[in-house]
Order: C-alpha cells, then structure tokens, then sequence
C-alpha cells in the first residue's frame, strides 16, 4: 500500500513538474478569493515574479489531510478556519511557521505586538477577521430588527430564518438570542444545562428554519424571499447590499467574530515561496487593501488606520468591517479550543436535533 | 488392432491429455494477460484504498504510534501508561504509579509535540479531553511528585474514570469502539457497552432512515419509469426515439444543475407556488412548503434517478414478443390477468436490475438532501461526509462506511435468494 502510494506521488509529481517560481494558493472562492487575488497574488507577483495558482475548495481544510496523509500534497498555502488551523496543527499536518520572518508594522511595531492577540500560532498567520452575523431583507421585514433576540421572535417579525447547518456560532447565537451577554456565552456551554438551554432557544423556532451550507447561499435565500432574516458571513451580505444593490441590512448584535489564517500544509511542494508569500500578504499594506474588495477586517491593528475606500471608489469601508468600534457593542469572539474539543460532540447532538 | 489399453499420443509421442491441459492452460493464461490491466486497475484504485479505508475502522493508533510527517520516523508513545494498563485490570483506581506513568508519557509527548494527536485520539470518544492532554504536556517538564495531585491541580478532570477507560481502550491500536459509535454504543466506566445519551444518538436513526428512504424512491422510480419504459418500448421507431431523447436529456444534465432546478420551482417563493397564488387556487400566506423538507428530496432524488430505472426497464421490454399476450387474450384471459400472468414476469429481470441500481445509487446520495432536504435532509452518507472532510474522525467514518457496505451486501444476498442474480437483465 506504501509502495503503491508512493508510486503514485512519484507519477503525480512527475506530471506536475516542480517549478521552483510558482505558489499555489487554495481559498474559498467567489468574492473572497477575489480580494486576495488582488490584494495579494497581484502585487506578490509583481514584486518577486513568482507566479500564483489559485484554487477554490468549499473548505480548503478538507483536502489538507488528505493530501499530507498520501505524502502527495500540491497546495503550497491554504487558508482556513482558526479551529481546523489549530486542529491539523495538533495533528502533525502542517509546517511551522517562523513567525520572526513576519515584517513589522510601518511605525516599527514587531509583528508579535502588531498582530491581533491570537492572530498568530504555531502553525498559522491570521490574514483577517470576519463574523457570523444576522441580516435582513427590509423589503420583506416590517420594523427594524435589532438584537440577537429579534431574530428568534417570530412573533414580531414573522417569516422564516436561515440558519447555517452546523452547530458552530448556531447555539452561540441561540443562548444570546435567549439573553445571555456576550461575556457569558461559552461559560455556560461548557454545560449540559447551557447546551439544553439553546437546543430549547432553536426548538422555538425549528418549524422556520431553512438551512443553509454554503456562504454564497443566504444573500440567495434572502433575495429571493424565502427567508426574511438569514445567518451570514458578514462579507457575503456586504457584496451583495454594496456591490449589487439588495436590500440588506446587517445587525451586528451579537456577531461571532473569528480568524481564517493562512498556513502551509507538510511536505508542501513549494515552503520557501510559500513563506514568502505569507509574509508578504500579511503586511499592514496588504491587509489593509484586501479590505477595500470585501468588508473583513485586517488582522494587524496598523492596517485599521489604511483602511479606505470600497473597489466602487465611494463607500468607506471602516464602518461596515466587524472590528468597527460600533459593531462590538455584543460581539462574541469565537473560542477556537472550545470548539477544537467539543465540535465533534456538539455536532453529534445538532445532527440528533435535526434528525427528530 | 491397436493395443487399447496403451493411452493416445500426439504425434511427437505426447500423451493427448497432456498435450491438451497444456493447451488450455495457454489459452488460460493468454486470456488471463487480456484481463490483466483491468484487474491491476481496480486493485490499485478500487480494492487498494477501500481495504485500507476500512482497515482504519478497527485500527486507530493515535494513542500507541506518533509516525512523525516529514521524517516518516514511528515513535511507540504513551509506554508507560500502556505498560500499568496491562498489568491492572479494567475498572482499577489510578494510584499514583498510574499518574506517573502519566506524567513521563506526557513529557515524551511533549518533545514530539503530539499531545494534540494523542488528545484528539481521546476526544473521539470523550470530548473535552484534547485541550487537557495539550494543556497538561506544557506543563509536564514541570511536574513534581506526588504525581496525581499535581495533575489533579492542572485540571481535575484527570481523576474521571470514564477518561481512564477511554485511555485504556485507546491503549491498543486494534479496537472497536468506531463500531459501537456508529451504532449508537459507547463504554461506561467500567467497559460494559451501554446506549449513549437519547440526545445524541443519531447514527442507528439515520441508517433506518436512509433504508426507508431508499426504499420509497426505488419504489416510486418502478411506478413512474414502468408506463414510460412501456410506451418507449411498444411506440414505433420514430416516436419513441424522441421520448427517448425527454429520457436522456435530464440524465445528462448535471446533478447539481437539476437540483438547484427543483430549488427553483418548489421554493416557497418559487414557480409552482407563485402560479398557483396567481390562479387563486393558493392563499398568498398558505403558500405550499414542498422544498427543505423530506417531500424536496423524495420528489428531487426520485427524478434524478428515473433514468437508471426507466434505461433497463425498456431494454428488457423491447424484445417482448407482443404475440404472447395476443395468444393469452384469445384464449380467453382478461387484459389483466394477461398483463399479470404473460407480460409482467418477461419484465422481473429489467426490474430487478433497475432497482437494484437505484437502491444503491439512493442509499449513497448526499449532496441533494443536503441540498434540498432542510433539517431532514441528512442521510447517513451526509455524515460520513461530514467526519471524512470536518471532523476529521476517519475511523468513524470508515465504521459508518463499513455498516452501510455490509448491510448492501446483506440486502444484495437477498435478493439473489429472493429473484436471483442471474435473472437479472440489463438488456
């Protein structure tokens, strides 16, 4: 079996043919691939001439293990999801990074003080902040939703609820929904009687729920009316409210902030290049410009003051990213080891609540 | 008068059954160089990595191996606590040799920076453990004896005898604890087999589930796809050419294009639903949920695989000589009675292969359920899915994949002993 796999990377890798001048890159597509294309790959191509190959996955995690396990691995940087970081880190699947290459910020602030705290582990570079959050279709809700608990109160504003089909910043949102702070949030799941508490928040509104999977689907869903408020990744619903007109509004109570950081999967095919280009994509200027294509926050508190204007030339971004001082009145950080330990657990439970 | 007894020669002296075997022994081996390529084919890439897929639901050596990436070097891990494991028996209080067997593994642990796998490994079976295996590694260079009560005072968690048991069943790579997970069984404290808790059992539900599931669409594909394979099969050339084509065409249609498709018209909001408010049959707020629900996938799965029924449907009926049901209605049998005694047992073995098709093609979708299913749209193959690519539990998955195989397998045994495999008729 060994000798079958490592047959088969010789001949992969013989068929790839290992250009020493190429990075490829694997991310999640759509608007957001888009930002880093132009923020990062660009520039990074114009200043070392090392040319890019981006790649799309639903999640970019996924094919790590794989690729690592069969010692054929063809993507040199990937980015992904803080606790699928930390766990493919504990795994062994990923390389470590030098975290003393990163630059300092333009006033000479050393990486390790300029970086958001958590931003940077062993393993990984945190490249942006991004949130789940709540938002609705003013055409279709009567009154202004404000708070996690709107969203559960089906009597006040009726209509049905999109939901993401994961367990993850679902009972978050359900305990805030139920008025538990922000603060107090992951105390109480650590608990059978918290976990309880919000399967009971989502028994409420079960019978509304329309679930979904894929970031591009709720700005759908909320389109198309057939849900009035929906769960979202805060850059989709920026997209499509800035960037096409829909009328979308985003409640930022409550919203459930969390890293995707960029690492470099073992044995990839490319590790110098690739620890160039992370070092190069996570200076303050690059992160700054990422923002001015999809609305997710720098992970270095220098970029915050660059930040400018949206690629339409008019709208100023600082407002609509979710560090914005206005947007944190409730926010949730997402507690990565919480869910490193209990993400298998708590989906089997989702996944039981579904099935009855 | 040649002498009988004496055994027939070629004619270079050769004993004929010699010459014979010898010759069909090369014919043998020629058609065994034909089948060659095929056969090495499928082992490497079919029976290979499938065997190996479910050698990992019985083998899981996170706990006893650290195999390091890069070097490809194995290290045996966690020796000391394996070695108390052997020498006490299930159920045994850890004393303080236990938490110092404990304590040595961790720091070895920690040099070959595996706590992560080795808690990973744990929280397979017990969540919560790997941030305590992580946690405590950190600190383990540090340690001072009395042992147990200074892992006690990193988290005292440490003295849960449900983690023990899950330590010492860990203890050996060979296991069968993904199995008892897939069926909904865990270990006590003790090691007897007990039920997890009611909310978290979802494995056997969902095995039903897609059982019956698979079922209602293979019966509902027979029902829709025999009228049509008939029409096909009795029309003149011309006509039934271009039905064939109204077969085909959605058969090469994407899948996720026909899904989305049936997003579109069944929606609340969606095309079937708005034109029947704009007819006035429907109330604008009693609009009709026929998507995300089990209804979306019944109608969208049953769809998607109408062709695999209707293709071997119509093979089998087209070469039915028409004359034998003409004879029976002359001797006097009702239309019925024809159909049921003549025509509908030619058809059994285009039946059978199309359901056995659908059966299989059904118990294996994931992506439309998931798709158009809501809340119930999750079959056993969703989770398999979601431990290969999320969790990353690769045994459980593997266990899940086993069940699911044997109990196809089960099903396919029956199915010969009821129809029998070699009536079975793709053309």
């Amino acid at each position: 079996m060994k000798k079958t796999l490592v047959l088969t990377t010789a001949l992969t890798s013989l068929a790839y043919g290992a250009s020493a001048q190429e990075v490829t890159v694997m991310s999640w597509g759509g608007a957001y691939t888009k930002s880093q294309v132009e923020a990062y790959h660009k520039p990074f191509t114009a200043e070392t001439g090392i040319s890019i190959n981006s790649v799309d996955a639903d999640n970019p995690a996924t094919p790590i293990k794989a690729q690592v396990e069969a010692g054929n691995v063809t993507v040199d940087v990937a980015d992904v999801e803080f606790s699928d970081a930390v766990r493919l880190c504990d795994e062994g699947l990923l390389e470590e990074i030098d975290l003393s290459m990163l630059p300092a910020a333009p006033d000479g602030t050393p990486a390790a003080d300029d970086f958001i705290e958590g931003a940077l582990q062993d393993c990984a570079v945190a490249n942006i902040v991004w949130s789940t959050v709540y938002a609705y279709n003013t055409a279709n809700v009567e009154g202004t939703p404000m708070t996690m608990a709107d969203f559960f109160d089906t009597e006040k504003f009726p209509g049905k609820r999109g939901l993401r089909k994961s367990a993850k910043a679902t009972l978050e949102m359900a305990l805030m929904g139920d008025g538990v702070p922000a603060g107090e949030v992951y105390d109480l799941l650590e608990t059978d009687e918290g976990v309880d508490r919000a399967f009971a928040k989502l028994d409420e509104i079960k019978g509304d729920i329309v679930w979904w999977e894929a970031g591009a689907q709720p700005p759908q869903l909320l389109a198309d009316g057939e849900v009035v408020m929906s769960t979202a990744y805060n850059g989709r619903i920026f997209n499509a409210a800035v960037g096409e007109g829909q009328p979308f509004e985003i409640v930022w109570d409550g919203q459930i902030l969390d890293f995707d950081l960029f690492v470099v999967p073992k044995g990839a095919p490319n590790k110098d290049e690739a620890m160039k280009f992370i070092a190069f994509s996570t200076d303050t200027q690059r992160l700054a410009d990422q923002a001015s294509w999809i609305s997710y926050g720098p992970a270095r508190k220098s970029s915050g003051a660059l930040v400018g204007l949206y690629s339409d030339g008019k709208t100023e971004m600082a407002p609509h990213m979710p560090t914005a001082a206005d947007n944190l009145g409730n926010a949730l950080v997402n507690n990565f080891e919480f869910w490193v330990d209990r993400d298998a657990e708590l989906n089997e439970r989702f996944n039981a609540w579904l099935a009855n | 008068m040649a002498d009988t007894t004496a055994p027939l020669t070629t004619a270079d002296g050769k004993p004929l059954k010699a010459a014979l075997a010898s010759a069909q022994a090369k014919a043998r081996r020629r058609a065994f160089f034909l089948v060659l390529p095929l056969l090495a084919f499928v082992l490497l890439t079919f029976v290979a990595p499938i065997t190996q897929m479910l050698h990992r639901s019985v083998h899981n050596p996170g706990f006893t191996t650290h195999k390091d990436i890069g070097s490809g070097v194995e290290t045996p891990i966690m020796v000391n606590l394996r070695a108390w494991f052997d020498e006490n028996p299930a159920g045994t209080e850890p004393d303080e040799a236990a938490y110092e067997a404990l304590a040595q593994d961790l720091v070895l642990l920690r040099e070959l920076k595996a706590p992560g796998n080795v808690g990973t490994r744990i929280n397979y079976e017990r969540a919560g453990s790997r941030s305590m295996f992580t946690k405590a590694a950190r600190s383990a260079a540090k340690l001072e004896p009395p042992y147990k009560e200074a892992i006690l005072d990193l988290d005292e968690d440490w003295a849960d005898p449900e983690l023990w048991q899950v330590m010492r069943g860990a203890s050996s790579a060979y296991t069968v604890n993904f199995y008892l997970a897939a069926l909904d069984l865990a270990r006590d404290a003790d090691g007897s087999v007990v039920s997890v808790d009611e909310n978290r059992q979802v494995y056997v539900k969902l095995f039903t589930r897609t059982l019956l599931l698979s079922l209602l669409i293979t019966f509902l594909c027979f029902l829709l796809a025999y009228p049509i394979a008939h029409l096909l099969a009795t029309l003149p050339l011309r006509h039934s050419n271009l039905l064939m084509i109204f077969v085909l065409l959605p058969f090469w249609t994407s899948l996720l294009v026909r899904t989305t498709s049936w997003i579109v018209l069944l929606q609340s909001q969606g095309v079937v639903n708005d034109s029947l408010v704009a007819t006035g049959l429907l109330d604008d707020d009693n609009r009709i949920q026929m998507i995300y629900n089990q209804t979306g996938t019944i109608i969208a799965m049953t769809h998607i695989l109408l062709p695999f029924m209707v293709l071997p449907l119509y093979s089998v009926m087209r070469p039915i000589n028409p004359s034998y049901v003409r004879a029976a209605r002359s001797l006097g049998a009702t239309s019925w009675t024809a159909f049921r005694r003549i025509y509908f047992p030619q058809t059994v073995p285009g039946i059978g292969a199309g359901a056995l098709l659908v059966f299989i093609l059904a118990v294996g979708y994931y992506i439309t359920p998931a798709l158009v299913g809501g809340a119930d749209g999750q079959l056993i193959s969703n989770l398999i899915a979601f431990h290969m690519t999320k969790s990353l539990n690769w045994s459980l998955a593997a266990a899940l994949a086993a069940i699911l195989l044997g109990g196809i397998l089960v099903l396919y045994w029956l199915y010969d002993r009821l129809v029998g495999i070699d009536n079975l008729k793709l053309g």
